[in-house]
């Protein structure tokens, strides 16, 4: 391989037609508010665990519909599962219960 | 009622194109990149269908490439213009068409700021008269090449030798076509298709017997954008663009690509070698390169020019896999002839 002195930065487009949707479906199946997040936030800013690490359930739903799974794990991993976001979500989502399933379902092998 | 109204719509994106006398003017870099193009453009108007185009040794530089890398200001650039509408007022002629789309682009901004400013116009006639002693009218129409391509489309398709299908299977050939960014996209009442359906080359493709596919990444830019390339700092930039459109066009496996703009065709050609070099990645049929050609190279093909004298031996990618699918008979050593 050449180096010209200059580097190739593969694009961030997302193909939707290439994302496993089985993970998806299976986290629907279990908790069918996960269609209802409407992205507003109140659960990345009341989270207590968000003040010292990089948990974002809002970041999450929106980086697993891109199905870019890795990413979304490392941002939910450090959960304490407080149920801070399950009080203050406007659409009613069982939050703990979605992010339960989520580490359950995206970690099996 | 609806058909009147879609009549309508569409006709906001016609353009009307003369059919003859024009001052024609070249290209700095496709001189360079793409020697045969222009010699080409100008047999097949010239001598194939006999009209009338004038060329002068006295044209220069447009000044794009110094405009577009912030070399020269605004001003500069106008007074270059104005010299060479002046050459075209001398030569008496009032259609001017460019052959690159930089220039076509550049001349299109000139008469439009004029348009708005025309106190501008007045400083650069002054400039002008100061500097060289001359005078000028702007020019009643401007085109660009592809455009008069586009108009004689037909007629070349009429004396077509070779046709844009796979001679062994009689399907059409798969074509991507790429517009130049400065021919529709800053001012898209000035290309045929306007912004949104830039027609020139799918025309041209269609009246030749080619398929158009319009995959994800069709309008994006090839990556050159002068001050992407010019600065090596950002070169890694200019190629992720054109990456990005090979990895979009990659699954509808195109036979060829066609394009109308200077820097398009090298960018699209030569990235692919630098593709596979740094990564190992081809994107045409077995582990080969998809050809790039500029249009007056496929009306060349289309016409039976031989291969080798419309310049395809300087391509970085070979285009040997195209010619032997539409069944061009041509001399291998040839290609490395001068």
């Amino acid at each position: 391989m050449i180096d010209f002195g200059y580097s190739l930065t593969s694009s961030s487009r997302i193909s939707l037609d290439n994302i496993n949707q089985k993970k998806l479906k299976k986290i629907t199946a279990v908790e069918p508010d996960f269609l209802k997040c409407m992205a507003c936030g109140s659960c990345a800013a009341s989270c207590s665990a968000g003040n010292f690490t990089k948990v974002n359930l809002r970041m999450v739903i929106l980086l697993l519909n891109r199905g870019m799974e890795k990413e979304a794990i490392a941002l939910i991993e450090g959960c304490m599962l407080c149920g801070k976001c399950t009080l203050v979500c406007p659409r009613g989502i069982n939050t703990r219960n979605l992010i339960i399933n989520i580490l359950k379902i995206y970690k099996e092998v | 009622m609806i058909f009147n109204g879609k009549q309508r719509i569409w006709s906001e994106y016609q353009k009307e194109i003369p059919d003859d006398h024009y001052f024609y003017v070249r290209s700095c870099i496709r001189q360079n990149f793409f020697p045969a193009s222009e010699k080409t453009f100008l047999d097949i108007v010239q001598n194939r269908l006999g009209l009338d185009f004038f060329e002068t040794e006295h044209h220069t530089t447009c000044g794009g490439i110094a405009y577009h890398s912030d070399s020269i200001p605004q001003e500069t650039l106008m007074t270059i213009v104005a010299r060479q509408f002046a050459l075209m007022t001398d030569a008496g002629y009032k259609n001017y068409v460019a052959s690159c789309i930089t220039s076509f682009g550049i001349y299109t901004e000139t008469l439009e700021t004029w348009r708005h400013y025309p106190e501008l116009e007045t400083k650069v006639r002054e400039s002008l008269w100061k500097a060289t002693k001359r005078e000028f009218n702007k020019p009643e129409y401007l085109a660009h090449a592809s455009d008069v391509i586009y108009k004689l489309r037909d007629r070349i398709a009429t004396a077509s030798v070779n046709r844009l299908v796979n001679k062994k299977t009689g399907e059409p050939l798969k074509v991507v076509e790429h517009i130049g960014c400065h021919y529709s996209k800053m001012f898209p009442s000035k290309g045929v298709g306007g912004a949104e359906y830039p027609y020139v080359l799918t025309g041209m493709i269609e009246a030749w017997g080619g398929e158009i596919i319009d995959y994800p990444e069709r309008r994006h830019c090839c990556g050159f954008g002068f001050r992407q390339y010019l600065v090596k700092a950002n070169r890694g930039y200019s190629l992720s663009n054109t990456h990005k459109k090979f990895e979009s066009m990659k699954p509808f496996k195109p036979d060829m690509i066609i394009t109308n703009c200077p820097g398009c065709p090298y960018f699209l050609d030569r990235w692919q070698y630098v593709i596979s070099e740094m990564e190992g990645k081809t994107y045409g049929e077995n582990s080969q390169g998809i050809p790039v050609f500029t249009y007056e190279e496929v009306a060349g093909l289309v016409l039976g020019y031989d291969p080798w004298d419309l310049g395809l031996q300087i391509h970085q990618t070979g285009v040997e896999p195209l010619l032997d699918k539409m069944g061009i008979i041509y001399n291998k050593a040839d290609k490395y002839k001068l």
